[in-house]
């Protein structure tokens, strides 16, 4: 076979060339993936893509631009080094290299984003459930002009202060038990305007039921609104807040559907990454075995790969938490490694995939799992004792820190169980749902937060609880409920 | 299949918009770092940008999110010691749960958020709704020196100004055109001739002829070489050159009375106009004039740091401004710019001297004449004569200082737009 390329400067004859090559190798591993828009940027606009989150079209917002000031200032002092790659799940799936690199990296950014990442799109259940990779970005063009319209409309100011709500309330903006309708820029344009009159049309039909005179409270059991608490905060504000106007409650639904759009990749952190990691592993190693490339190519694209999945230990001072790429390439080599030699401890822990195709096993764990539950299923001793992973007790009823479980025959699951609670988003995320709306009296909003572990809520909570009286434009009131079951309101904002 | 785009071309600043956004909101904390800036900085070192600092909890986004307390789990890697049941001491002042590395993490909150402002934002943010004073006029009062520039070309002009080619390739064409006619003629006749020249006519029938052919030869001979139509002059208009340069005279007092508080106070306003005019102007010079009973001119540091005691005779600095001005900054091409300083003391007897130089000599030449007494009492003399000069004088402005923090509201009215000056 004949070798690509060679040196470090790229042209976009190689990057094409690289691309067939790996198309082909990826396509005999059986990785399904949209088609790629490779798009070639310069530093300047991958500090672009990052400060919108890597979303290509955006509204405009102050929060961006923070972002985008934040990255530029570290990445000229030089404290860090711009990603080598950005991905958009969306079908064509929109890879950006970055003009900066080398050829090397550019072959290795190809097969990260542009194969791993991209099946990984195409393939894990979560995307599947929740985003429409074929009509995001017709979304997101309808989006910013909509906002951009709603800007000149209504002035910036409340557009963007609107915006800060919607921002702080986004995380609870997400569905996570039902599929959201297929969303598309003509369908969505076109059932707009229905929408407004519709929602506006029942706002009125529900707060004509005031009372006329405040006479006594009628003494049977008070029906509660909603009679169903609900956890998707922004869309029990787009549908029911009393106040609002239609374009607020448009902008408030983008909002959550970009919310919506990032929840699984919120929860699919290590698996993408070690998914994506795997596979540029895999195919750079076919590259080479292939004879495409050099020693030379393989030692630098070691040298970034050590890089990226260097996992340092606890007390050293460039830890900061797991790194999901160390994790995630880890367990995916593992799951590999069970499928092609297992021991008998695999046998003990794996009956089902110990000895099997590692590539059709390896399939099933990436479409069929998110972060929480492939580490309950897929995290073997052996990696918990490479990774030499402990786990700690801070109870702040104790006064010491203890050590729970460790990577031995009796700390196995327990280990197993806390790494999965870590990435689960029901736990690491405050367990907070609409509980009531006092619809006869002030229209308070009342909120209840479920305490896990004695947990209270942060400082930032009563700054949360302002922007939601901004869109509630009533009284609102957060409960808390502590596993006793006794209730504590915790903040009112008038 | 893929696609391979250039994108390095297109979508430059896609994050400006974005980035105004973020200024915009935080333009209080900008302006308050981008005045500090300016109270620290020297005049020459003033056109760079500035980094500002806007706590971290201003900029924040909130989410909700646990606080600390009660029991939290977490897992770690690299365990080289412990056993399950080992008690970890935790960190002084009730740290976050965890070990170090958590608490860096979430420690980064407790930072200011930290960027810089490029020179042009800096200078935006400080001048932000100030302009020139009167600044229509100012432009039209700008537009007094003139050059000659070529402008094509003309029917009338100095005989200097004749333009050689454009003038004979009308010449030219004239002579083409006026005997056009004459010479189809000539040339069907003459044609004529020599056919029946060769037939063999008798001499006599072709007289006639012979005449015509003549006639016509001395008509187009006539047609004149150059005449006085076919003359083309150089034209050259005035245009107006803006004048670009400016030349801003400090004047302070520097006697006894004056501390160094108050000079600080006097240099920290000094800058300010000087920065105000960088905006505006692509050359700038400075002249210090300081002055007690007599006046001088002198460098910067000598200007600020250096001590006199003695009385005050304001209107020796005034009539040194005059003499330097005249001699040095011609006005068709220098901008002139004074803002005093002083305490407000002078000798009685000067005042009058003083109000007089003003009024006929100085405010007729300079575009602007800033005025700040840093002092507490109101009313005293050389107040009270500018006072009576600032009526009848738009570009004489005065204010009173008390202290540093004054000065930047006060600059703020010293330039502020004048919408009805500017109609």
């Amino acid at each position: 076979m004949a070798r690509i390329a060679s040196g470090s400067d790229w042209s976009f004859e190689d990057i094409e060339r690289f691309d067939a090559v790996l198309a082909e190798l990826a396509a005999g591993f059986g990785l399904d993936t949209y088609p790629n828009q490779i798009e070639v940027i310069t530093a300047e606009q991958m500090m672009d893509a990052y400060s919108t989150v890597g979303l290509p079209v955006g509204y405009a917002h102050w929060s961006f631009g923070k972002r985008f000031v934040e990255v530029e200032n570290r990445y000229r002092r030089g404290e860090m080094s711009l990603a080598y790659e950005l991905v958009i799940n969306s079908n064509p799936c929109i890879v950006y290299l970055m003009e900066e690199n080398t050829l090397t990296m550019q072959a290795l950014v190809l097969a990260h984003a542009a194969y791993g990442h991209n099946a990984f799109f195409k393939g894990n259940y979560l995307f599947q459930t929740w985003t429409q990779a074929d009509s995001i970005i017709d979304y997101l063009v309808f989006a910013r002009d909509y906002v951009r319209r709603c800007e000149q409309r209504h002035g910036e100011q409340a557009v963007e202060s609107l915006l800060d709500a919607c921002h702080a309330l986004m995380n609870y903006g997400v569905d996570r038990y039902k599929r959201p309708p297929p969303l598309s820029a003509q369908h969505e344009a076109a059932r707009q305007a229905a929408r407004e009159a519709h929602l506006q049309a029942q706002i009125n039909e529900l707060w004509r039921t005031l009372p006329v005179s405040p006479g006594p409270r009628e003494t049977a059991a008070p029906q509660r609104f909603p009679p169903e608490p609900e956890e998707n905060l922004l869309y029990f504000i787009e549908k029911n807040a009393p106040l609002l106007e239609p374009w607020e409650r448009e902008i408030v639904r983008i909002v959550r559907k970009l919310a919506q759009y990032f929840y699984p990749q919120r929860q699919t952190k290590v698996m993408n990454e070690g998914w994506a990691c795997f596979w540029h592993y895999t195919l750079m190693n076919a590259l080479y075995e292939g004879g495409y490339v050099d020693e030379g190519f393989m030692l630098e694209f070691i040298t970034a790969h050590t890089n990226v999945i260097a996992q340092p230990p606890y007390d050293h001072p460039g830890y900061f938490g797991i790194n999901p790429y160390a994790l995630g390439f880890a367990m995916m080599r593992d799951i590999q490694r069970i499928c092609e030699s297992p021991e008998d401890e695999d046998r003990e822990w794996f009956p089902e995939i110990a000895g099997s195709d590692w590539r059709e096993t390896l399939d099933f764990a990436m479409r069929n799992f998110k972060d929480e539950s492939f580490i309950r299923q897929y995290l073997s001793p052996r990696l918990m004792r490479e990774f030499r992973l402990f786990a700690l007790l801070d109870d702040d009823q104790r006064e010491a820190y203890e050590v729970t479980a460790i990577h031995d025959a009796r700390g196995y699951a327990a280990l197993r169980n806390a790494l999965a609670a870590q990435y689960d988003l029901g736990c690491t995320e405050p367990d907070i749902q609409v509980w009531d709306v006092d619809v006869r009296g002030d229209r308070t909003l009342t909120l209840r937060h479920h305490q896990r572990d004695r947990r209270p809520l942060g400082e930032t909570t009563r700054a949360v609880m302002r922007h939601l009286r901004r869109l509630w434009q009533f009284p609102v009131r957060l409960e808390s409920v502590d596993e006793q079951g006794r209730v504590k309101t915790v903040c009112r904002v008038e | 299949m893929s696609h391979i785009i250039d994108r390095r071309l297109n979508g430059r600043h896609k994050s400006a918009v974005n980035r105004q956004r973020f200024l915009r909101r935080y333009r209080e904390q900008i302006r308050r770092a981008v005045a500090q800036a300016v109270d620290q900085r020297s005049i020459r070192d003033i056109e760079r940008g500035e980094r500002v600092h806007i706590p971290t909890r201003d900029v924040a986004e909130p989410v909700f999110q646990h606080g600390r307390g009660g029991v939290r789990r977490a897992v770690f890697t690299g365990n080289r010691e412990f056993v399950v049941g080992d008690r970890l001491p935790k960190p002084e002042g009730g740290g976050r749960g965890g070990t170090g590395s958590r608490a860096s993490n979430e420690g980064e909150g407790e930072d200011a958020f930290v960027f810089e402002l490029s020179r042009e934002e800096f200078l935006d943010a400080f001048f932000e709704d100030l302009a020139l004073p009167d600044l229509v006029k100012t432009q039209l009062q700008r537009t007094t020196r003139h050059k000659w520039v070529r402008a094509g070309y003309t029917r009338d002009g100095v005989p200097a100004n004749i333009n050689v080619r454009r003038s004979l390739q009308n010449a030219l064409a004239r002579r083409i055109a006026a005997g056009a006619g004459w010479r189809r003629r000539l040339a069907e006749l003459e044609a004529e001739l020599e056919r029946r020249e060769a037939a063999g006519d008798p001499d006599a029938e072709l007289a006639g002829l012979r005449e015509e052919i003549d006639a016509l030869r001395r008509r187009i001979a006539a047609i004149p070489y150059l005449d006085e139509f076919d003359l083309r002059y150089n034209n050259r208009i005035r245009q107006p050159k803006p004048i670009t340069q400016a030349v801003m005279f400090c004047v302070m007092d520097v006697s006894g009375s004056m501390t160094q508080e108050k000079k600080d106070i006097a240099k920290r306003f000094f800058i300010l106009l000087y920065l105000f005019l960088t905006r505006n102007y692509e050359h700038i010079d400075v002249v210090f004039v300081r002055h007690h009973t007599t006046a001088k001119e002198v460098d910067e540091e000598t200007f600020f740091y250096s001590r006199e005691s003695g009385g005050t005779v304001v209107s020796s600095a005034l009539e040194l401004v005059r003499e330097i001005a005249e001699k040095r900054y011609p006005l068709h091409e220098w901008n002139l710019y004074v803002a005093q300083a002083t305490d407000g003391d002078n000798w009685d007897d000067d005042c009058a001297r003083c109000g007089q130089l003003l009024a006929e000599s100085i405010l007729p030449m300079v575009q602007y004449y800033a005025y700040v007494e840093i002092s507490d009492i109101e009313g005293k003399h050389l107040w009270r004569e500018y006072e009576a000069l600032a009526a009848a004088h738009p570009k004489l402005a005065m204010r009173r200082i008390r202290e540093a923090r004054e000065i930047f509201p006060v600059f703020h009215e010293l330039f502020r737009r004048r919408p009805a000056a500017a109609g």
